[in-house]
């Protein structure tokens, strides 16, 4: 009781900072850059909860992050409901998707099921190209609400990211520490012997796909109001497929800090890179570290970490 | 005689055109030390896959304790106590032995409660199959016959009452077969029923009270060990004519 009393007390900490430097309005790159660091701090961990504990590799990223967007962008048009609605809506949306993608792994194992997430990404990618009402191929401009708290809507988001980090971390934190969490490793060590030992594996698969699915659609869902231009290339961006995995693997697969190390490092760099460099430095800097990560450091930096601690 | 403990009905089951399993039927009663023979490919391991869930049913019921559990998914089955384990080990590799053992006490045995208890029994069971050296070890750290010991282990710790022992000791060297059935001699004296598949014959005979013989799918015979050696259709089955 004391411990999660001491969680809660952690998160809300953090989400008051993240209020209090949003109401500092320093600098408002640090807010336009803080944003994407964030938002891939959600990716990550909402990635990691499927591809880390259960073990099944996504590369649908896109596809759930887009699908959050578009339903923000959908209901904009239609009704222009407020933020929260735009979040739990995308969540929803997205956590169905994720549930229906959970079946699939009834049939699929391994790299079958990665190509098969990759294909619904290109698939839903098309759909949207073909569906004008929120914008087809050639995108649409949304307009952000006026009168934004802290001044600025992106400072606003920024805040609201951190928000959602804080949620996002506190359930990949308690799915891991939890009995599912542990029936999760025993599936992604061994399926069939998991299932033999009494562990619920397709009952856990689906929680995780769905749970990974409404994290993902979180994330995507305040994506219209940030770049008030939507369009499916950018909404459908391989980036993001490679970030969500990359970043699990560079900090840890077996961990909820994992995630949030590897989307701070990598993300960070990711920003400065996009202004010192250039923009196309991005995806070099995340193949290069992810390679190196590969061979020297399969568990990631908190494996690291444990092996220099001696365990 | 006592009321089957399990009971399999005209079990068939098909793999494309290929019958693995056509109309067999055994039961096998409480307490019961059970063996399972029959040369390569007679469907030795596909009953056993039926019989704990992991692969249906083509044809035919299966009961256990009187309740019908064909439909009745894997892990469910483990819960009411058909525990099995495997030919080759699959142990969960990112967990040290102890860990290994908490998944089945959590899952199967219905200890929720997090915690000591878990590991407390944990060491418990690796103690009596004299594993406990290893208990913070990963599986990547064991020797040959103590990864067979670990598979065991853990079958324990879901607490059967049908342990299915799924040849549990080829590959072992003499003493290490000795080793391992007194083990399973132990767990079948604390009132766990055994149902053992093994090509090695020493070790059959000795264990089981009663043998059921399959070849081709079909169950060709069945009796005490010494029935079982005498019996001609088994000779053929296992040599020719």
């Amino acid at each position: 009781m004391a411990r999660s009393t001491r969680t809660l007390l952690v998160g809300l900490a953090v989400v008051g900072a993240g209020i209090l430097l949003a109401a500092l309005r320093v600098n408002p790159y640090v807010y336009f850059a803080g944003y994407v660091i964030l938002q891939y701090v959600v990716i990550a961990t909402a990635w990691n909860i499927l591809g880390g504990y259960a073990g099944y590799v996504n590369f649908g990223t896109p596809a759930f992050f887009a699908l959050g967007a578009y339903t923000a962008v959908f209901l904009i048009q239609s009704t222009r409901a407020p933020l929260p609605v735009l979040i739990l809506a995308g969540g929803l949306v997205s956590g169905l998707l994720g549930l229906g993608i959970g079946y699939l792994t009834l049939r699929l194992r391994g790299v079958f099921f990665s190509i098969a997430t990759l294909a619904l990404s290109i698939v839903l990618q098309t759909m949207i190209i073909n569906w004008e009402y929120v914008g087809g191929s050639r995108g649409l401009s949304v307009i952000r609400p006026s009168g934004p708290p802290f001044g600025s809507y992106v400072t606003f988001l920024f805040a609201v990211m951190v928000l959602l980090s804080v949620v996002a971390v506190t359930v990949a934190r308690f799915i891991e520490r939890s009995w599912v969490g542990r029936g999760l490793a025993a599936l992604r060590d061994n399926e069939e012997a998991a299932e033999c030992m009494g562990v619920p594996t397709l009952r856990l698969k689906l929680f995780a796909t769905t749970v990974s699915g409404v994290l993902l659609g979180v994330a995507g869902a305040p994506f219209p109001y940030y770049v008030t231009f939507v369009e499916p290339t950018s909404a459908f961006n391989l980036d993001y497929a490679v970030n969500a995995l990359a970043m699990p693997m560079i900090g840890g697969t077996t961990s909820w800090v994992g995630p949030v190390i590897g989307a701070v490092l990598l993300g960070t760099a990711q920003q400065l890179a996009t202004v010192t460099i250039s923009s196309e430095m991005n995806l070099f800097i995340v193949g290069v570290v992810l390679v190196a990560f590969v061979v020297l450091a399969p568990e990631g930096i908190v494996g690291l970490v444990r092996r220099v601690r001696g365990r | 005689m006592a009321p089957a403990l399990l009971e399999v009905d005209g079990l068939t089951k098909r793999f494309g055109g290929f019958t693995a399993l056509n109309g067999v039927s055994l039961d096998v009663t409480p307490g019961e030390r059970f063996g399972l023979i029959g040369p390569n490919g007679s469907g030795k391991t596909t009953l056993i896959n039926c019989v704990s869930g992991a692969l249906p049913a083509d044809g035919g019921r299966i009961r256990f304790e009187g309740r019908d559990i064909t439909a009745v998914p894997a892990h469910r089955r483990t819960r009411l106590g058909i525990v099995r384990s495997f030919q080759i080990p699959k142990p969960f590799t990112s967990m040290t032995v102890a860990q290994n053992l908490a998944i089945p006490l959590e899952y199967a045995a219905g200890a929720r409660s997090d915690g000591a208890d878990v590991a407390a029994e944990a060491m418990e069971i690796l103690s009596t199959i004299g594993l406990e050296s290893k208990a913070h070890t990963r599986p990547a750290g064991l020797t040959q016959i103590e990864m067979r010991k670990l598979e065991l282990a853990r079958a324990m710790a879901a607490k059967p009452k049908l342990l299915i022992s799924d040849e549990a000791m080829a590959g072992l060297s003499s003493a290490e077969i000795d080793d391992i059935l007194a083990i399973l001699f132990r767990l079948n004296e604390r009132g766990i029923t055994i149902i053992m598949i093994e090509h090695i014959m020493r070790a059959v005979m000795r264990f089981s009270e009663r043998i059921v013989v399959l070849d081709a799918g079909e169950r060709i015979a069945e009796g005490t060990p010494d029935a079982i050696v005498r019996n001609p259709v088994v000779e053929k089955a296992y040599l020719g004519e």
